[in-house]
């Protein structure tokens, strides 16, 4: 009789080819990730029908490299996880559709994963998770910030009106001529200048814990078309420092609010844009001198972008609270909370 | 030989358990849903009624498109997830010629030509003809407006049946056509079986390396032909990479 509980789980919800073996939720066997970021850099994002043809290429090698990299076999499996949502509904596909198949052929329960939750669970293989908790996640296309009042018991406090930080920092890294996608490059130059420019701060008076970055988009957008109709060439290494300045007082500010009106044991950094130095460093900051009683959980820099172990992860909990999906399970590229 | 095949590359489902040629379990749905939703309880219950279990296949057979690009890639990953499972033997159907099959055998003499609807008076067609005892592809499956698919077949020795869904500007665009030269084949002939796909899929090879395999959609995406209008000859083998 195994006593190790262990999770076979997919993630292509969007440009990553992502399946991993996780152990009793905490311990990655395998992890492996297949990425499609050098062939939507060609157009400048991501094209949905593109991402679904790389995935049909890659979902069987990535399942076998799975179970070999972990050295585990489809007998010593407990169950078969699955991201369903949030997503691209043609990539999510894949993933299901491959996940019932695997679920069906190996007689193995299948757990339905929110994509979001998986993020979170990113940073149980930092920490122990203890509750009430809250969760920043930030990535390219969302924004939202998640209290989880009891284990697997989430509900969103607040989330972007318009563009995710993820998006906004694509946007203008391309008025910089940066390639997608930008956020790396721009968190490095905004570690080279300066907050000069003193961009907007959307909503950080607002008393919702509600995100906006589209008119901090537009404000960057104008000063630097402004500029270049006057023939005046501005600094990029300030331009940058000043929207990330932006984007982080805001983040930064929204979290400090709710979590003095929801006191939580732990603080969760998790999503594409945690792997942003500047957001770490100042919420680090944050937390340390305003919450010192609440535990900052950041997820790893290798796992803030989307993989199949948070998905194994935040499935363990699923599992153990009994949820369970059915052979129609469908993608739901709106999927929430 | 235990064979389960399936087709979602259009709006028809369908799945069917073949032994050794004979017809075993055979569902086909013509909702126009969500494949997706649908296709997994559908082999569950065929397998569930024959008491097959998922370890007992030897073989799985597919129709591999052309079609709908998501409706293919439903049943080509179920499929290519199921053999490389199981650790067994996969066979990829062209689409079209498993319409072709519903008629062709019974007229050898005739170019047997299927297509589906592709959208802005676009199709996907091929022509075959059943020849020794084999359906053979004799025009090769293209995208291709209706209306040059008939000039080019009007230039054929043979008599033609067109196997699909004819709509209101399909029959306009074929009107001004000899009628004795097109034959229209009746609506049943147009839904896909999986029976008739098994049939074909136990004729065969298997496919050699199955993470290989996918869908043959006959068309690049827009954005990828775009792209190499704009970069001739810089398309890379492989742009995915493990990180």
């Amino acid at each position: 009789m195994a006593t190790r509980n262990l999770i076979l789980a997919f993630e292509t919800s969007c440009d990553e080819t992502s399946i991993a073996v996780v152990e009793d939720g905490k311990t990655i066997l395998s992890n492996i990730v297949a990425t499609q970021i050098d062939s939507h850099k060609r157009f400048g994002g991501v094209v949905p029908e593109v991402a679904s043809r790389h995935h049909i290429e890659q979902i069987t090698r990535c399942l076998d490299e799975a179970l070999t990299t972990a050295e585990v076999t489809y007998d010593d499996l407990t169950a078969v996880a699955v991201t369903y949502g949030p997503g691209l509904v043609g990539a999510l596909l894949i993933g299901v559709t491959a996940a019932k198949t695997v679920a069906f052929a190996h007689h193995l329960p299948l757990i339905p994963v929110n994509h979001m939750a998986g993020h979170i669970y990113a940073g149980r293989f930092v920490s122990e998770f203890e509750f009430p908790q809250m969760a920043l996640l930030v990535s390219g296309g969302h924004t939202e910030l998640v209290y989880i009042k009891s284990e697997n018991e989430f509900e969103i406090l607040g989330e972007t009106r318009d563009d995710a930080a993820g998006e906004a920092y694509d946007k203008i890294g391309r008025v910089l001529g940066v390639n997608y996608p930008a956020g790396k490059t721009i968190d490095t130059w905004a570690h080279e200048g300066n907050d000069t420019f003193e961009f907007p701060r959307a909503m950080e008076k607002d008393a919702s814990y509600d995100f906006s970055f589209s008119g901090l988009k537009s404000a960057f957008i104008n000063t630097v078309h402004n500029a270049e109709q006057r023939g005046v060439e501005l600094n990029k290494q300030d331009l940058a420092a000043s929207f990330q300045q932006s984007v982080v007082d805001v983040l930064a500010e929204k979290t400090d609010r709710a979590l003095d009106r929801y006191p939580v044991k732990q603080l969760v950094l998790a999503g594409g844009v945690a792997a942003n130095l500047g957001l770490r460093e100042r919420i680090e900051r944050d937390m340390q001198e305003r919450h010192p009683d609440t535990k900052l959980i950041m997820a790893p820099i290798k796992l803030c972008g989307d993989n199949g172990a948070m998905v194994g992860a935040a499935g363990y909990v699923a599992y153990q609270h009994q949820q369970r999906a059915e052979m129609n399970l469908n993608a739901d590229p709106g999927l929430s909370f | 030989m235990k064979i389960l095949a399936m087709d979602t590359s259009n709006h028809p489902l369908s799945v069917a358990l073949v032994e050794d040629d004979q017809l075993i379990a055979e569902t086909t749905l013509n909702l126009a849903k969500n494949h997706s939703v649908y296709l997994m309880p559908v082999i569950e219950k065929l397998m569930a009624g024959a008491s097959w279990q998922p370890e007992q296949l030897d073989r799985i057979v597919v129709a591999k498109g052309p079609g709908s690009y998501t409706g293919i890639r439903i049943a080509v990953t179920t499929a290519k997830t199921l053999a490389a499972t199981l650790k067994i033997e996969m066979v990829g159907i062209s689409s079209l010629a498993l319409i072709a099959a519903n008629v062709a055998t019974i007229n050898p003499d005739l170019l047997v030509v299927p297509f589906f609807d592709a959208r802005r008076g676009n199709v996907f067609a091929g022509g075959f003809k059943y020849e020794n005892n084999r359906l053979n592809n004799v025009m090769p499956e293209q995208h291709v407006s209706f209306e040059e698919l008939l000039i080019a077949l009007k230039q054929k020795a043979e008599n033609v049946v067109l196997v699909g869904n004819i709509t209101d500007v399909f029959k306009s665009q074929l009107e001004p056509f000899d009628s004795s030269k097109f034959k229209i084949a009746p609506a049943s002939a147009t839904v896909p079986s999986a029976y008739q796909l098994a049939l074909l899929g136990n004729q065969e090879t298997p496919v050699v390396d199955i993470d290989k395999f996918i869908p043959n959609y006959l068309r690049v995406t827009e954005a990828e032909a775009q792209w190499q209008k704009l970069h001739p000859g810089e398309s890379k083998q492989s742009y995915v990479r493990e990180v």
